[in-house]
């Protein structure tokens, strides 16, 4: 019963010179330590260099136009004068119209998603919308251009002057001339592109509510409506905020598909329908032309400041969305 | 009990109610809307010209865009090159090596950058790589692309090496595996899959973008050889064609719109259904 | 090729020249028999937790020593540190000595340690692989230079797996099922001949017939390797080994062959927990 054993024994590095073995081996682990490590430094010296390169090049406009570079109203290349106030003008409106229609849709949309919908439903429709957050942006613009300006112009355009433009103080917002672009036609798209990011973490959100909050509400006689609007939205209050934030950080960020239905005429005018820029387009309809030094400076500048904004903004909507016990994306 | 107060009630209950599940159902139909539109007008004008051809001169119909989907596979090759490694070997430190401080600024940084305006990256990558030679390149194009790519494959990889079990690793260290031989040996190849498709969705992603290429890349009415050049990109000619005022130009953009969203979405979709039939182990 | 076949004395001879080789079958007493593992004094934390007080045991060769007590005695963390698996946890501390053949662990290159002292799990592991890579792993990764098929071939029979995945070696390692996945993890540690093979409830999530089997496996295993084996089934210790450690809040109660320690018991507790009065 004893055959022939099998010969590894010396097939098997022998442990001779033990001490050398163990430096090199225990090295091979150092070694894949400090490889990974350098690459993941790597991440830290290109958002380093990038704020860096951001401050560097824009100093020839931060140390002629200061701190009134916010408020000039004025963007003037023939006289080398250049101001962000009609652009963080226009990034503010856009992005408000976009979410005023986009939080009511994407909000509802979650409601239903979560509360309404069996479960099957539910994943499947959150799985087509997930597939409209993957559309690029310059699809949104191109159905922009196409379909939404043409729409402005003919029919919705029109109809918001006949009625909202006679109401006092809301009539405002919508007179003048109607070319069919504009901050009402952007502010649209932005709606459309951001509302997939506001439903996702909504609804996770408010899966996420026990089951004991509703049923209180609703042993105690509420409607399946009150119980849902009083009890459990507000419960997800602050993550539902958090989505809020970081669809408004998205929207801010946004360049192709406003810079197709803007308009891009570097105004500050009430009327929702006049034409406007946004920091984003301004930037990318603008810095392929930017002659002089000056010029290319302020639209780095204006580049300096949307970093800035998004960053704050996707730093609170992180703590929001962590607030309410979702990992926010983070792995585990 | 029907007094008015509970006839109020129900009918708002109704209402509200209907309403959640007009929104929902109208967000998908915009989907289906956009698909469709592209489709209609993008399927009308695709011919194997598009394919095939050169752009014509300003002015002239016909021609094509094979010089874009040949730049923006160069692109995206710029981008994979210099963003995947990248992004795997730091999310395998992150789940393998990472100290906690450490390891926390590397993440708070990642999301950062993940958060950068895609139009910011294009300037900086236009600062890096077009500024000190003076001329636009395919190169920027992709510097600016893959540092797109990173953070979102960071994160993917991360997500994966964590989730490949415990007991896996153990049972290679009582071999004797030491920790980098279990990880490239047992626990990389464990996790192939899920890394495999996070890299193809960052691809899919950074493939549609055009904020970045505008004034790293640019464009190219030509073909563009080597990465030293100015290279046209299929959304960058999108963007281009469809603020022209040609009409031939506009259906162009359509039928390029409908390649650069199909691949989008057929890449956006295999990954997922990849993903959830590959959530058992699979042996390689 | 040959059928189940233990390594023959000479292999345990090349392995372990000092070892005096008896017949590996009588029952000699406790301080005639080589001894394969000395531990003295160990102690072990968690942290600033300790989880082994004092700790001094002899493990035989060629026998199989259960290491029996009730939930969270130790016995696994003990095990443990036989093959230095506890270092994988951050903030662990070992003092005193533990010596195989007479080096301490410690101080040799653990990867050395780790072939020659493998270790079963108490949930089968087998990699994502084939059947077949699966028990060719080790070998690969330790550079082993002969005919893989003939190493793979004779691990599976020593494991009692061959008949059942011969025809299937390059299917995957989870078609298998719960207790020929043990089998096969049992196999992949076998590949490298490792002279102690240590064992944490390797039965605990199977069924009796599988039990059975793999007790009957560590029968025919004694002639070339050392066992040793945490239960915390009674029944499995006083059946397939052949001396006994009693563990009990982290100290070592009592160690003797198996039968007097479950007939003759000499410390009270020892005989309240094998009448199952607790744990």
């Amino acid at each position: 019963m004893s055959a022939a054993a099998t010969t590894i024994a010396h097939e098997v590095p022998p442990q001779a010179g033990p001490r050398a073995f163990l430096r090199r081996l225990r090295s091979g682990d150092e070694i894949a330590h400090l490889i990974t490590l350098t690459f993941a430094a790597l991440i830290l010296l290109i958002t380093s260099m990038l704020l860096y390169e951001l401050w560097v090049n824009s100093h020839l406009s931060r140390a002629k136009f200061g701190w009134m570079f916010f408020w000039t109203r004025v963007w003037d290349p023939n006289f080398d004068n250049f101001g962000a106030a009609p652009f963080i003008y226009g990034t503010l409106v856009t992005s408000a119209v976009a979410l005023c229609l986009a939080v009511p849709l994407g909000l509802a949309s979650a409601i239903f998603l979560s509360e309404l919908a069996p479960r099957k439903v539910s994943d499947v429709i959150s799985f087509l919308i997930d597939l409209l957050a993957a559309v690029p942006s310059v699809i949104y613009g191109l159905l922009g251009i196409f379909i939404v300006v043409p729409l402005m112009r003919t029919t919705i355009g029109p109809a918001l002057i006949h009625t909202l433009g006679n109401v006092p103080y809301l009539g405002a917002l919508f007179h003048g001339p109607n070319y069919g672009v504009g901050f009402l036609t952007a502010g649209i798209v932005l709606a459309i592109m951001v509302v997939p990011f506001i439903i996702s973490v909504s609804r996770e959100v408010l899966l996420t509510v026990p089951r004991e909050q509703r049923e209180a509400a609703l042993a105690m006689g509420a409607t399946r409506w009150e119980s849902t609007w009083k009890v459990v939205v507000p419960w997800a209050r602050t993550g539902i905020m958090g989505s809020v934030f970081l669809a408004l950080a998205r929207a801010l960020g946004e360049t192709m598909a406003v810079t197709m239905v803007i308009g891009n005429a570097p105004t500050i005018a009430a009327s929702l329908l006049s034409p406007g820029d946004t920091i984003a387009s301004i930037i990318a309809s603008q810095f392929t032309e930017a002659s002089g030094d000056l010029y290319l400076s302020s639209l780095i500048e204006l580049g300096l400041v949307l970093f800035l904004i998004t960053f704050i903004l996707n730093g609170l909507a992180r703590i929001l969305i962590v607030a309410t016990g979702r990992g926010g994306g983070r792995p585990a | 009990m029907s007094d008015p107060r509970m006839i109020w009630r129900k009918s708002l209950n109704y209402v509200m109610l209907s309403l959640t599940g007009v929104a929902a159902f109208g967000v998908v139909s915009i989907l289906f809307l956009v698909l469709g539109y592209l489709f209609w007008n993008g399927g009308r004008s695709l011919s194997w010209n598009f394919f095939t051809q050169l752009p014509k001169p300003v002015g002239e119909t016909g021609g094509g865009m094979a010089n874009a989907i040949v730049g923006s596979l160069k692109l995206l090759m710029l981008a994979a090159v210099m963003g995947l490694p990248v992004g795997l070997l730091t999310g395998v430190y992150l789940a393998e090596f990472g100290g906690k401080t450490f390891s926390f600024v590397i993440r708070y940084t990642t999301d950062l950058l993940n958060g950068v305006p895609s139009i910011v990256i294009g300037i900086f990558a236009y600062s890096l790589v077009v500024l000190p030679v003076k001329h636009f390149s395919a190169l920027a194009g992709g510097v600016a692309l893959g540092m797109m790519v990173i953070p979102i494959t960071v994160r993917s990889t991360e997500e994966f090496l964590r989730a490949v079990p415990g007991s896996l690793r153990e049972g290679a260290m009582a071999l004797g595996a030491s920790k980098w031989k279990t990880i490239v040996t047992v626990v990389l190849p464990a996790a192939s899959g899920g890394i495999l498709t996070g890299m193809l969705l960052a691809l899919a992603r950074v493939a549609g973008e055009t904020a970045p290429l505008l004034f790293t890349a640019l464009g190219n009415r030509f073909w563009s050889p080597g990465f030293e050049q100015p290279t046209a990109s299929l959304p960058v000619m999108i963007y281009t064609y469809a603020i022209a005022p040609y009409d031939d130009w506009h259906r162009q953009a359509w039928a390029a719109g409908l390649v650069l969203l199909g691949l989008v979405l057929v890449a956006n979709l295999g990954a997922r259904l990849l993903l959830n039939r590959g959530s058992a182990v699979r042996s390689t | 090729m040959s059928s189940i076949s233990p390594g023959s004395n000479a292999t345990a001879a090349r392995l372990a020249p000092q070892v005096r080789m008896n017949d590996p079958r009588s029952m000699t007493s406790e301080k005639e028999a080589p001894v394969r593992f000395q531990i003295s004094d160990l102690n072990f934390f968690y942290g600033p937790k300790q989880a082994v007080f004092g700790l001094n045991l002899n493990i035989p060769a060629n026998k199989v020593t259960a290491l029996i007590g009730p939930s969270g005695c130790g016995k696994s963390t003990f095990l443990r540190t036989l093959n230095r698996m506890n270092e994988i946890i951050r903030n662990t501390r070992v003092e005193g000595s533990i010596a195989l053949d007479g080096q301490d662990v410690h101080s040799m290159d653990v990867v050395s340690l780790r072939r020659r002292v493998g270790m079963v799990f108490q949930r089968p592991n087998p990699f994502p692989k084939s059947i077949y890579e699966n028990v060719a792993y080790g070998l690969r990764i330790n550079g082993y230079k002969g005919r893989l098929d003939d190493q793979v071939e004779s691990s599976l029979h020593r494991a009692a797996l061959w008949e059942e995945v011969k025809d299937y070696l390059h299917k995957s390692a989870f078609a298998l099922s719960g207790g020929q996945q043990q089998r096969l993890c049992i196999a992949r540690a076998l590949a490298v001949n490792p002279e102690v093979l240590l064992l944490d409830e390797p039965c605990s999530a199977l069924d009796p017939v599988t039990t059975a089997k793999i007790e009957e496996l560590m029968f025919q295993l004694k002639d070339s390797c050392t066992m040793a084996i945490v239960t915390h089934n009674m029944q499995q210790a006083a059946r397939a080994s052949d001396f006994t450690a009693f563990m009990l809040d982290g100290k070592l109660i009592e160690h003797s062959e198996t039968p007097k320690l479950f007939t003759t018991p000499k410390d009270p507790r020892t005989e309240a927990y094998i009448t199952g009065r607790f744990g």
